[in-house]
């Protein structure tokens, strides 16, 4: 059955340049000394947060590349499982605090 | 009677072609010295590593003769330039000639060097059952540096590569090294450990993952150690079955390609170190022996210990093959580490 997401379809992301050129060489400028360079963060630090990131946005392709990113950076599995609950806390707590403005709306409605 | 025509079909030249690949980068990779003679004086190995180069095992039979040593020590005797012996294997403690083979080296005055695998120490010989735990102290009354191999400072990544129990008995034979001053801060003891990555990725940065191992294995085990070596994995033998048995050899290929670095090129160890085989003949590295890709004199001689000629060596043609992109990928890989 074929799917939407193709593995090998990730190999084709310099493609993005086909129809605009100078805006996809702008951002894989920027997100080549974002992501693979050290700075304020180590690029494994970095590697871990992108790979919460991929798990938040359900990203097949980023959850590959960043699982090996990790790997290149020496993380552990141990920090790596971590990392995709820091994003699965926060999408949890993202879900809850709404529950705030239900509960506003309730009092609004409720006699 | 029908004639058959016979068509001669040059082969496709590779994608991986690493010859191209330095001619592009205009990198000059030509012997420069000869200061290291590694010698893989057995196959056979107490463990079977996925990922091992040599293919290593309890069931190998290799054995570098007496002859072959005898050569290699007058040949260290006869050059003093070449100042490490690098023994390896398999598990080289396992040939029965090892301890005069370090004794006499030593007493040459030469550096020895033993990729130990930490686990000999507990497992002994696999065939015979002899014991090995008195090595942590021979190594150090030789004053031999030892290099090991432990893929990561945790049980998981270090028991898939090298087998279920490795971990901890290498933890317990790293203790018992530290034991004899091994590792600490003055005692000229050397402990190097090896990481390489456990599957079809490059390792990671060596300067970055020492603090992290020495950080871990101190804090939970008490181990100390002084360098870490960071390998990338050579697309031969066993790990080259791997990679063809999961269908990664391309992307693994590719990913090896596209992380070239002419820098790393220019520092790899085939410039400074001479391979030898059980056989007694000469490679420019390991990998290049167990793919017997044998080294020639400039005239085209293949060479050998038992016919050596310092010169010819040293004059030498690096044969390469698709697998030097191994070598020569981000930060490099060598024997001691990362290059560049």
């Amino acid at each position: 059955m074929s799917s939407y997401y193709e593995s090998e379809d990730l190999k084709k992301f310099g493609e993005i340049s086909r129809h605009g050129k100078a805006l996809a060489d702008d951002f894989f400028r920027y997100y080549g000394h974002v992501t693979n360079v050290d700075g304020a963060l180590t690029k494994r630090e970095k590697a871990l947060i992108a790979l919460a990131v991929s798990h938040a946005q359900k990203c097949p392709y980023c959850i590959d590349a960043y699982t090996t990113q990790c790997l290149e950076t020496g993380a552990s599995p141990e920090q790596m499982m971590e990392a995709v609950h820091v994003a699965a806390a926060m999408l949890a707590g993202i879900t809850l605090v709404h529950s705030v403005q239900m509960q506003n709306r309730l009092d609004r409605l409720v006699l | 009677m029908k004639s058959v025509l016979q068509l001669k079909v040059a082969p496709a030249p590779s994608k991986y072609d690493f010859e191209a690949r330095l001619r592009g980068g205009g990198v000059d990779v030509s012997p420069q010295a000869v200061d290291t003679l590694q010698v893989n004086i057995t196959k056979l190995c107490n463990q079977v590593c996925r990922h091992c180069h040599v293919d290593a095992s309890p069931s190998r039979t290799e054995m570098l003769s007496s002859e072959g040593m005898e050569k290699c020590l007058e040949i260290l005797q006869r050059h003093p330039r070449i100042a490490n012996l690098d023994i390896t294997g398999g598990a080289p403690e396992l040939h029965p000639a090892f301890d005069s083979f370090v004794e006499r080296a030593v007493a040459l005055g030469r550096h020895v060097m033993v990729r130990h695998n930490l686990t000999v120490q507990l497992d002994g010989h696999p065939g015979t059952g002899e014991s090995k735990e008195y090595l942590p102290e021979f190594f150090a009354r030789n004053r031999v540096e030892v290099i090991s191999s432990l893929p990561y400072y945790q049980q998981y990544f270090t028991d898939a590569q090298r087998g279920s129990g490795v971990f901890q008995k290498s933890i317990e034979a790293l203790r018992r090294l530290n034991a004899q001053g091994y590792g600490a801060e003055g005692s000229g003891l050397v402990l190097d450990l090896v990481y390489n990555p456990v599957g079809p990725y490059l390792p990671a940065a060596q300067a970055a993952l020492e603090p992290d191992y020495k950080r871990e294995l101190k804090a939970k085990f008490g181990l100390v150690f002084n360098r870490l070596y960071t390998i990338t994995n050579m697309p031969i033998n066993r790990f080259r079955l791997h990679l063809d048995k999961t269908g990664q050899y391309e992307a693994y290929m590719d990913k090896l390609l596209a992380a070239f670095n002419p820098a790393a090129a220019a520092g790899v160890m085939c410039r400074s170190l001479i391979s030898v085989g059980h056989d007694g003949r000469i490679y420019d590295c390991d990998f290049n022996q167990m793919l017997e890709l044998r080294a020639r004199s400039a005239a085209g001689k293949p060479l050998s210990i038992f016919d050596f000629h310092f010169d010819e060596v040293l004059k030498r043609r690096i044969r390469f093959g698709d697998h030097c992109l191994g070598c020569t990928a981000g930060a490099g890989s060598s024997c001691g580490g990362a290059v560049a």
